[in-house]
């Protein structure tokens, strides 16, 4: 993870800055391309991005911390997001959550030790008529069940190592 | 008007106002949260449900929100329908679910909008079983406490701090039940203004630091009616006080000043009154040691000194008016001095001879909120008068409401309105020497040096009219600066022209009043406004008197037996030689002082003033308002009011007849009849004899508790409650206290079912008008003057080669004199450091003012044109205070690594 971050992507959020209405428009726009470069948005990273767009540091992380989509803490290669809403709880998204957690043993919010995995909840992810849904990385998985799991994480593996 | 049906009762609603403004106006009970009179609607909460009703047919009805829905004509609601009603429990229980229900230790206890809405809607059980969602609290430095578990996420807060104040640094951070709100780390609070997050807030989230360490309950505390000492703005303020001492300050509704919010110096400055910088006796020189005396000794040393020869008396923007009065009349007219010394004498006097005779409106701080163009000419306003520059600064609002009236959005709908000026620069210019906090809010921000600000000044004025004097030899900048403000001032309906006293510069004020003056001809509804130094320089200056430079020179000619000075510490005015001088060129310095200050301590006999908490007097604001504190301490002896210390000193010395005045009210009626301009002081505040319903107002809570127990450790017989002829305000509980009660008299808000500051709204005729108990404070000053052009355009300021030009920089913490004895705003001042113009790194400068030289840390800064520098007035040389070329020497980084 750079200091600082790359030339390219400081001159696309400048870029963006100058095409909004208001600079602070482009914020989360700005830190989605920074996440897709280095994963999460490190503390030094959203200060760049604060002072590019003339936000305050208050202003900017309140807007990273409202969307789960950007990650205010390191993540694993692949991030394993879920679904924690009332349809995929009704399909038994309960008993892949416990296989998950004993796959790649960790709890829910956590990373596994090698990096590769990071298991989070989400909030419906519009899915729920093949419940219960899961997203990795970009990638929707529904219905998913218990014995589908190990397929699924080997797969992921074998494209990230 | 529009007619609304609340629950089958016909009431009037004012035109554009909401059903909740409409429904808590008619005197019904609404729960709310969100919704504040001056932040407007957002709907966050959803606790104002009400029923509406299509027509008289519709039995049915649907639940809107009250705070969201305009009082349209004929409109039908209930606030007692049984689903509303059930709505309204269902909504608090459902905040209540993450609250840590810890009332007993929280200190918004009793006074709690949350616990009152709680046992409004009648929610007790609760049935939410599972763990509560916990949050971290963050340190937010000495002002304010930070309890996050305590949060409803009304979102009143940020809508303060961020969107009325312009706060950056306090922001919400996640979402859902994780909700927070705090800094992004912790830290100090940037605002000036955060100390008004203790009353937005209604829970426990944001409570007062200061406060807490001297907890009391709000029904055990006694409350008295005030005026804020620490600028000339005159903030209305409560102080409460239990067992002899001050424990906190809070907003008094003002309609047409402060309103709803105070600055932070304001509420944390007082702690002076309790400060170890208190004289409490009276002490007298004896070989070379100061010795406390009993007060009748004290009068008889004073009776010596009046021998031997003549008394002049130095008075002070601190005191009340009526002090300055019993001492100028006590040593005659042309004996008295205000206590500033040149140039500031010159200023002052000059600006308040300008508000009062100016053909422009000196406006109220709620009127300029809704000019449409603001010109600040040389004053760093967030620092000399913070509550103006919050003023100021709705501005910005007043050009979203014109957005939104062409949107047809009502100015209460705050989301949408706040969006559609997203893009907005509030409609300021401000011209300084140096970068001020108000330059990221304004539209422009234009650095000069202040002759040149002047010369600026006199520029626009002869724009916009011919006949106001010209400037010569402007520059091709200058003319293009002078015709752009001209022509924005012109465009504007309500333009309102700020500036002030901070560079000491009568041309500076006098183009301002042209200005002012100029735009009037055009007929614009042009407002002026000048900040003064201090809470009462209007009436010091009314009054008028010597300079200070006037009565050295005459102590030096050996014309002055005894100098008495009250409440003025003359080390802020005059440098360590011209004070040394002056005290060994006078026979006897007496000194009036409720602190000890370094004048003080030089004195040969000191007597020990009371406070403003405890004692009565009336102080006049920069837009000439005269009003009246209440002691709300009662000081045992040898503590009194200056103006009785006076009155004694002159019937020591023989002067019987020139003063007897035994009451605050006589005190008054003099002064008011002593000095014309001030006839109308007495209209000021009811008479010490007011009673109403045939008693007088009581000062503290019907509950309060602990009378005879609070003082058992001396003494467990009942003692009366203390008395003073000063205050129509009762000591105790016993007494009277309605919602109409004369304005200048509400010792605290609270009614049944309100305890908390929110229980205004029933004091109010309409939300966010007059109050029931009619006009606080009368201005001594008429509607308009005569006043034409005056003064001539300074020549253009020269930068000197060998000298720097060092200007004031004020701070809204650490340049004032009684706050910065508080504790509060001395751990909130940050250290002293000199800016220096250019670019080169600076680590500190040895500076030469006047004979000292003193060795300061510095930074450079690029915004200052090399050859000026800024200083924080008392804060570095004590009496530095205008203007003045200086030698300076820097010691760069480099060098002092």
């Amino acid at each position: 993870m750079p200091d600082v971050i790359d030339a390219d992507l400081v001159e696309t959020i400048l870029d963006m800055a100058h095409h909004d209405v208001l600079p602070r428009g482009a914020c989360i726009e700005a830190m989605k391309i920074v996440q897709d470069r280095y994963g999460w948005i490190c503390d030094r990273h959203l200060k760049q991005i604060a002072d590019l767009l003339g936000m305050s540091l208050a202003d900017i992380d309140g807007v990273a911390t409202y969307y789960n989509l950007i990650f205010r803490q390191p993540v694993g290669e692949n991030v394993i997001m879920l679904c924690d809403s009332v349809s995929c709880w009704v399909m038994g998204t309960d008993g892949v959550r416990e296989k998950l957690c004993r796959k790649l043993g960790v709890k829910m919010g956590q990373t596994t030790e090698d990096g590769k995995f990071t298991l989070l909840p989400i909030v419906c992810l519009g899915h729920c008529d093949h419940a219960p849904a899961m997203l990795i990385n970009k990638e929707i998985y529904g219905p998913v069940r218990p014995e589908d799991i190990d397929g699924i994480i080997e797969a992921h593996r074998e494209k990230t190592s | 008007m529009a007619t609304i049906y609340i629950d089958g009762r016909a009431v009037e609603a004012r035109n554009g106002e909401n059903l909740l403004q409409a429904c808590l106006e008619a005197g019904t009970d609404l729960p709310y949260f969100c919704w504040h009179p001056e932040l407007g609607s957002v709907g966050a909460c959803r606790q104002c449900a009400v029923k509406q009703f299509q027509n008289a047919d519709d039995k049915r009805g649907r639940i809107v929100m009250a705070c969201m829905t305009p009082a349209t004509e004929g409109a039908i609601i209930s606030v007692d329908d049984p689903e509303a009603k059930e709505f309204r429990g269902e909504v608090v229980e459902w905040l209540m679910t993450n609250h840590p229900h810890d009332c007993p230790v929280c200190e918004e206890g009793g006074e709690c909008h949350l616990q009152d809405m709680t046992v409004m809607t009648g929610h007790r059980e609760r049935r939410f079983k599972f763990d509560k969602r916990t949050h971290k609290n963050q340190d937010l430095g000495p002002l304010v406490k930070h309890e996050m578990n305590r949060c409803i996420a009304c979102y009143r807060c940020v809508r303060f701090y961020r969107d009325y104040a312009g706060g950056e640094d306090l922001g919400v951070f996640a979402q859902h039940n994780n909700v927070y709100f705090g800094r992004y780390e912790s830290g100090t609070l940037e605002s000036t203004f955060s100390g008004n997050l203790v009353e937005v807030c209604p829970t426990g989230v944001f409570t007062d630091k200061p406060f807490s360490k001297v907890y009391s309950r709000k029904w055990d505390m006694r409350g008295a009616p005030s005026v804020c000492q620490h600028c000339s703005v005159g903030c209305n303020t409560i102080l409460n006080e239990r067992a002899g001492k001050v424990r906190r300050t809070l907003n008094r509704y003002n309609e047409d000043v402060n309103r709803y919010f105070l600055c932070d110096r304001g509420r944390y400055g007082n702690g002076f009154v309790n400060a170890p910088s208190r004289l409490r006796s009276a002490g007298y020189v004896m070989d070379g040691q100061m010795t406390p005396v009993p007060v009748a000794q004290a009068l008889e040393q004073f009776a010596a000194f009046a021998k031997d020869g003549p008394i002049v008396g130095i008075g002070s923007g601190r005191a009340s008016i009526e002090s300055n009065y019993a001492l100028r009349r006590f040593v005659g007219a042309d004996n008295f001095s205000t206590g500033w010394a040149e140039p500031l004498h010159g200023a002052v006097t000059r600006a308040v001879d300008i508000l009062r005779t100016t053909s422009a409106r000196v406006m109220p701080l709620h009127e300029m909120e809704s000019a449409d163009c603001v010109l600040v000419l040389g004053e760093d306003v967030a620092a000399t008068a913070p509550r103006l520059s919050l003023a100021l600064f709705q501005t910005r609002r007043t050009a979203c409401n014109k957005l939104a009236d062409k949107n047809r959005l009502p100015h209460w709908l705050d989301a949408p309105v706040r969006t559609l000026g997203s893009d907005l620069k509030a409609p300021i210019h401000v011209v300084t020497p140096a970068p001020t906090d108000m330059d990221v809010s304004a539209t422009q921000a234009l650095r000069a040096l202040p002759d040149d600000i002047a010369r600026l000044g006199f520029a626009i004025a002869n724009r916009i009219d011919g006949a106001a004097p010209a400037v010569s030899d402007l520059t091709e900048e200058e003319t293009a600066r002078a015709t752009a403000l001209a022509d924005a001032l012109l465009v504007a309906e309500k333009p309102v022209i700020v500036s002030g006293t901070q560079y000491a510069s009568t041309a500076l004020l006098d183009a301002a009043a042209n200005i002012a003056a100029a735009l009037v001809t055009q007929g614009k509804a042009a407002g002026l406004t000048l900040v003064l130094p201090e809470a009462n320089s209007f009436g010091v200056a009314t009054m008028g008197g010597l300079s200070l430079d006037a009565v050295c020179e005459r102590a030096q000619a050996g014309q002055v037996g005894t100098l008495v000075v009250m409440e003025a510490d003359l080390t802020r005015q005059l440098d360590a030689s011209a004070f040394d001088t002056l005290v060994r060129s006078v026979r006897h310095l007496v000194v009036i002082d409720h602190s000890v200050t370094p004048t003080a301590e030089r004195g040969e006999l000191v007597v020990p003033a009371t406070a403003f908490s405890e004692c009565g007097g009336t102080m006049i604001s920069m837009e000439g308002r005269a009003q009246r504190f209440l002691q709300v301490v009662y000081p045992e002896a040898p503590l009194q009011v200056s103006w009785r210390w006076v009155r004694d000193f002159a019937h020591a010395s023989g002067h019987e007849g020139v003063l007897d005045w035994e009451t605050l009210d006589q005190a008054v009626a003099a002064t008011a009849a002593g000095v014309p301009a001030f006839a109308r002081i007495v209209e000021a505040a009811p008479k010490a004899d007011y009673e109403l319903e045939g008693e007088h107002i009581r000062s503290q809570t019907h509950r309060v508790s602990g009378r005879t127990a609070i003082r058992a450790n001396i003494s467990v017989r009942d003692i009366p409650p203390p008395t003073s002829p000063d205050t129509p305000l009762k000591s105790d509980m016993e007494g009277t206290y309605t919602t109409d009660m004369p304005a200048t008299l509400i010792p605290f808000y609270q009614v049944p079912g309100w305890n908390s500051v929110q229980s205004l709204n029933k004091f109010q005729q309409e939300i966010g008008g007059e109050l029931r108990g009619g006009d606080v404070g009368v201005r001594v000053i008429g509607e308009r003057g005569t006043a034409g052009y005056a003064g001539v355009a300074p020549a253009r300021m020269a930068l000197r080669e060998n000298e720097v030009l060092l200007l004031p920089e004020y701070r809204a913490f650490g340049t004032g004199e009684t706050s910065m004895w508080s504790d509060p705003i001395k751990a909130r001042a940050t250290e002293a450091v000199i800016r220096v113009g250019g670019d080169a790194p600076v680590a500190r400068v040895s500076i030469q003012i006047g004979a000292e030289v003193f060795d300061v840390p510095a930074v450079n800064d690029p915004a200052l044109p090399l050859g000026v520098a800024l200083c924080p007035p008392h804060m570095v040389a004590r009496s530095y205070e205008a203007p003045c070329w200086v030698t300076l020497r820097t010691i760069s980084a480099e060098a002092a690594a």
